[in-house]
């Protein structure tokens, strides 16, 4: 058999970088999307105010951001929140929320399942089951079609 | 409601003669089926076999019965009725991708086709030639072009695309018609010019559809949600997001009533009285509640030992439509009092549905 002696690196090329036409995103300015405060929503859990850290957490998502590490330090934030509910207490929270906080919400939940940690599933998951009955299949739909996510 | 089930093939559109005696299917297929209605049976009469891609877009002009076809061939062709048999003329639309939709205009001289190509090709007759020209509008489109409609004036045309944006165009022709008056849209219609254009609507636009007046429009986006741009009020859009699946179709019924449908396989009606005041009206597909007899307890430990479970069987979903409802289609009715509409889905199945305004009192 002969051996390839010529390069083969252009077949690691991404071609669609150099198509004119292709359809790019519209850029909204994010540079200045933060991401909840930190300070406010740990401040929160710390005086057991639940319902208050989870309706702060869920403000100002890093949505129009390219910044990675706000986007993580973002879902870890939310994770801690949901984690610090009692199982009973989750019904109730979801049902505090109008309706672009809980697609928000499965947002983060979504998220969180990408990256499982120790505890993580089983918390989200109970979250999932309650934001689903509050949100509909089409809350989940709007997670799969957000071009812009958290 | 009526249901009717051409076959197992799912049903890709259908378009409906004047009196509704006939209707043209495609059967996901390059051919389509043209239908006589004889009582409750209907009868195959014609088969238009002419496209080599898949039919994409079936309409009917029923005053000066013709119909177009369109198909991922790239091709459309409008079809004649000479001495009883259907006779197609091929139309110059100049793509060089698959054609996705197709549209007569209100007054049937030229219609609109959506194209893969990212463009719009809007088609008329040329007299001297004998034969169909058409025109392209590209502005702005950055992607396939996914629904068209008309609004009443004949000039205006909506568009949702794949690009997340839903648009409203002027497809203008100096040649065949007149110069339209202002609209609540715009005034100035130089064809191709972009007279609304929504951006980020959220997924793809699978719909549009006009009021029967023209003034407000509606569309239904992949991300489950349906939303309304009013023309007179600046053009204001008004959002509302569904807790069900996406909706593929959507028809204006009244001046403020809406249906849509979608991958639920039941149609919703919506209304529409003024921005910010665009609301869910309720599921018009109800179940006849099937008489749930008690099991015996033969039945029930039959039932344990093949399906693990004692529940009743649930192969059958609840609404007529066992899939998804591709297109709808007012059937009775004026615009702006739509009595019937029909739904076909990916079951094979067409069903014709009454509509009932709210304001009517039911006996």
């Amino acid at each position: 058999m002969s051996k390839n002696t010529v390069s083969d690196r252009f077949r690691k090329v991404d071609v669609d970088e150099y198509d004119e036409n292709k359809f790019v995103d519209e850029e909204d300015g994010g540079e200045n999307q933060m991401g909840p405060d930190e300070a406010e929503v740990d401040s929160l859990i710390r005086q057991g105010s639940l319902m208050g850290a989870l309706q702060a957490v869920l403000k100002n998502p890093p949505i129009n951001t390219k910044n990675q590490n706000v986007k993580d330090r973002a879902e870890g934030l939310v994770l801690k929140v949901l984690s610090s509910f009692k199982s009973a207490d989750i019904e109730k929270a979801v049902q505090s929320l109008d309706k672009n906080s809980v697609d928000l919400l499965m947002k983060y939940i979504y998220k969180g399942f990408e990256r499982p940690s120790e505890n993580s599933s089983t918390v989200l998951l109970q979250w999932h089951e309650k934001a689903l009955s509050a949100g509909g299949v089409g809350c989940i739909v709007r997670v799969l079609t957000a071009r812009k996510t958290v | 409601m009526s249901i009717y089930t051409f076959g197992l093939e799912p049903l890709s559109c259908h378009a409906w003669n004047k009196d509704r005696t006939q209707i043209a299917i495609s059967p996901n297929s390059n051919v389509v089926h043209i239908y006589q209605k004889s009582g409750k049976e209907w009868n195959k009469i014609h088969e238009l076999t002419e496209h080599s891609g898949r039919i994409t877009g079936v309409d009917w002009a029923p005053e000066t019965n013709r119909i177009v076809t369109c198909a991922s061939d790239r091709n459309a062709y409008v079809w004649t009725l000479k001495d009883g048999v259907w006779k197609p003329t091929l139309v110059l639309v100049r793509i060089n991708r698959a054609a996705t939709c197709v549209k007569w205009s209100p007054m049937e001289n030229k219609f609109a086709l959506g194209s893969g190509a990212k463009l719009i090709s809007v088609c008329y007759f040329e007299k001297e030639n004998d034969w169909w020209l058409s025109k392209h509008i590209k502005k702005g489109i950055c992607s396939t072009v996914l629904s068209l409609d008309w609004h009443p004036n004949n000039v205006l045309l909506a568009a949702g695309s794949a690009d997340l944006h839903c648009r409203v165009f002027s497809a203008y022709i100096k040649d065949i018609e007149e110069k339209p008056g202002p609209t609540p849209w715009g005034s100035k219609m130089p064809f191709g010019e972009v007279l609304f254009e929504h951006k980020e609507c959220g997924g793809w636009v699978h719909s549009v559809s006009f009021s029967p007046s023209g003034d407000t429009l509606a569309w239904v986006s992949h991300n489950s949600s349906i939303s309304v741009a009013d023309g007179p009020r600046g053009k204001q859009v008004t959002h509302l997001t569904t807790d069900n699946l996406p909706l593929m179709s959507v028809i204006y019924v009244t001046e403020n009533d809406i249906v849509a449908a979608g991958h639920d396989c039941c149609p919703y009606q919506f209304s529409y009285i003024g921005p910010e005041a665009l609301g869910f009206v309720k599921k018009l597909d109800v179940p006849k509640q099937s008489s749930k007899g008690s099991m015996s307890a033969m039945q029930h430990f039959r039932n344990l030992d093949k399906k693990a479970t004692t529940e009743e069987d649930h192969n059958e979903m609840e609404t007529l439509h066992q899939n998804s409802i591709t297109q709808l289609c007012i059937v009775e009715g004026p615009k702006t009092n739509v009595e019937k509409y029909s739904s076909v889905g990916l079951d094979g199945a067409m069903v014709v549905w009454t509509f009932k305004s709210c304001t009517t009192t039911s006996n």
